[in-house]
């Protein structure tokens, strides 16, 4: 096999706030991105995922531990390893007060384009993400999702290598994500790497080939989607709500049905290899929950499993 | 490592050595010219309100100029003798004044537009994901400044060649970059603080009310030193904007002054502009590090 784009060994960032305690952001972090894969760093916020992109992306140094990106140690190798990298940022930094074309054109201009070139581009891109018909639009006045989309086309200008998406479609409506998430698998199918740090479960599922899972800077498991969520989380889930105040005393008396349980404060997990017949076993015990549903299990519940808490709180 | 269906990934070259080499080129020109496209970010976004501002620090001291000449020039008949020589009044304030054009563009420049790029604006983090080095974002704004400064100082100077207010032409000239570097004096330590700012509670009204303007008047612009009581003259000798008008004066007059005064000019301002540079260079690269 080629060797990895992206080499992460043992890898440390210390908290730049956390001053005297050495609290780390990151703590040991070790993976390894394939040319042309799609990795995924799935957590809840303050897990360290930013900080593990900034660092890929030669943006902040690490602390310590080895990081090869594109065979070059983005602590020496800053302006080379940018060069060929794209990063869509978690907080939107787009320059308000100019137009959306000239957000792109300045952009592109740092990557050493001529100009004829930077237009070239820019105008590519805008189509590429629905934007031509806002280019000169100021960007103060496009509503959120135009502008993450914006972001997105930022991070393409030069045609990079690896992108990083930091949490790419937080705060946006489920059809802005989708078309979104539409974006990013035409680009992995056109053999872009990407990285992609997200605290959904279901954007690293859908966009990812490759999921690590995140809590508080250190690797709770890796694998792909499939392989986590049989390894850790079995077939089916049953949700089951008691109504509020009634799922803890409701999940006493579940004890021994299913797989696992996960008592929760709105509701009871029941993992097991077949829902229905576990709610019939439910039902047999004489409980009556307000509402039920059988579903797939999903990442969310491998992290769950694994962390102890929930993905999204 | 689970690798996608191998037609999806492309069909050149993908070995790492292919992909350093790849990368390598691609970073030449940031390496070479990437403070250059910081500096042509800043000009460019600066350039709406920016031309207001060229207006305001090219006219501040046209206007000063101007009412010094038809007003003040004609209470004052008497010669002025300063940096060894005998000049008019509009001939002695000039070359201060081409210092004072200097600074009012890097008490704006050094202020608002850097806290812009570091807050509202974000440049400075957009800069730093781009293949710029954060040394290189810090020249590119200085060059911006710096190159502000000259157009404001070259037409200011054109301006006093062309009222006959330069005795030596030959030298004269060399008041433009010393009110450059001696303004940069000032400009570096504003930019080392705006470096620490998160918004503009008015502080920078406050630097220019209470440390730019009281410092053109106790440099020496209006009146020479010996003018002042002997006590505040060492305001004079502390202060850049004092030796770089002085040094204006010696290019302008093109006589008197003996040799060391002119070299400890020069050593002085030179020197507050290089450690001011290394102390702004380093509050605005750990602000970027945070960023």
């Amino acid at each position: 096999m080629a060797e990895p784009v992206i080499h992460a060994e043992s890898l440390v960032r210390a908290d730049p706030d956390a001053g005297e305690h050495d609290v780390l952001s990151v703590d040991g972090l070790s993976f390894d991105v394939a040319r042309g894969e799609s990795l995924g760093l799935l957590g809840p916020g303050g897990t360290g995922k930013s900080a593990t992109i900034k660092m890929i992306g030669a943006v902040s140094g690490r602390t310590g531990g080895r990081l090869s990106v594109l065979g070059l140690d983005p602590d020496d190798f800053g302006p080379e390893v940018r060069s060929r990298l794209g990063l869509v940022p978690q907080h939107d930094s787009l320059d308000p007060g100019i137009s959306v074309h000239q957000n792109l054109f300045v952009y592109a201009r740092y990557f050493g384009l001529s100009t004829r070139e930077c237009t070239r581009k820019t105008d590519e891109l805008l189509a590429l993400l629905g934007l031509s018909a806002d280019a000169r639009t100021r960007v103060e006045r496009l509503p959120l999702a135009a502008r993450r989309r914006l972001l997105v086309a930022r991070g393409l200008v030069n045609d990079p290598r690896i992108l990083l998406l930091d949490e790419p479609t937080t705060q946006l409506d489920t059809r802005s994500r989708l078309a979104l998430w539409d974006r990013f698998a035409a680009l992995r199918e056109g053999g872009t790497t990407i990285v992609l740090a997200t605290p959904r479960a279901d954007e690293a599922q859908q966009l990812c080939d490759r999921v690590v899972l995140l809590d508080t800077g250190r690797v709770l498991a890796a694998g792909t989607p499939d392989e986590l969520i049989r390894r850790h989380a079995g077939r089916e889930a049953l949700e089951l709500q008691f109504g509020l105040g009634q799922n803890r005393q409701a999940g006493r008396q579940l004890y021994g049905i299913g797989d696992r349980l996960e008592v929760l404060p709105d509701r009871v997990l029941v993992y097991a290899d077949n829902g229905e017949r576990t709610l019939a076993a439910v039902v047999d015990r004489g409980l009556e929950p307000v509402n039920t549903l059988v579903r797939r299990t999903n990442l969310a519940d491998v992290f769950l499993r694994l962390a102890g808490r929930m993905l999204e709180e | 490592m689970i690798s996608r269906d191998a037609s999806a990934t492309p069909a050149d070259d993908d070995s790492l050595d292919a992909l350093r080499a790849e990368a390598r080129r691609w970073a030449r020109k940031p390496r070479r010219r990437g403070f250059w496209y910081a500096t042509e970010d800043m000009l460019r976004a600066n350039r709406t309100y920016g031309s207001a501002l060229l207006i305001a620090a090219f006219a501040q001291p046209i206007l000063y100029l101007l009412g010094l000449v038809l007003g003040l020039a004609t209470l004052i008949p008497q010669r002025i003798e300063d940096a060894g020589a005998s000049v008019s009044y509009v001939t002695f304030v000039a070359p201060a004044l081409l210092v004072t054009a200097a600074l009012a563009v890097a008490a704006e420049e050094f202020a608002s537009p850097v806290l812009a790029g570091f807050t509202q604006r974000q440049s400075f983090s957009v800069l730093a994901t781009s293949p710029l080095s954060p040394g290189q974002i810090a020249n590119g704004l200085i060059l911006a400044a710096i190159i502000r400064m000259t157009v404001v100082t070259v037409a200011f100077y054109a301006i006093v060649w062309a009222i006959g207010a330069v005795p030596a032409p030959a030298t004269g000239w060399i008041g433009i970059p010393a009110a450059v570097v001696g303004a940069l004096t000032l400009g570096f330590p504003l930019m080392g603080f705006a470096s620490s700012l998160t918004e503009d509670d008015g502080r920078f009204a406050l630097v220019q009310r209470v440390v730019f303007i009281p410092l053109v008047f106790f440099s020496g612009t209006f009146y020479p030193l010996s003018a002042l009581p002997g006590w505040l003259t060492w305001v004079g000798w502390l202060s850049p904007v004092w030796h770089a008008s002085e040094l204006a004066r010696v290019a302008s007059y093109g006589e008197g002054e003996d040799r060391l005064a002119t070299l400890v000019h020069i050593v002085f301002i030179a020197l507050f502009a290089v450690i001011g540079y290394v102390l702004a260079r380093r509050a605005f690269l750990r602000r970027l590090d945070d960023a």
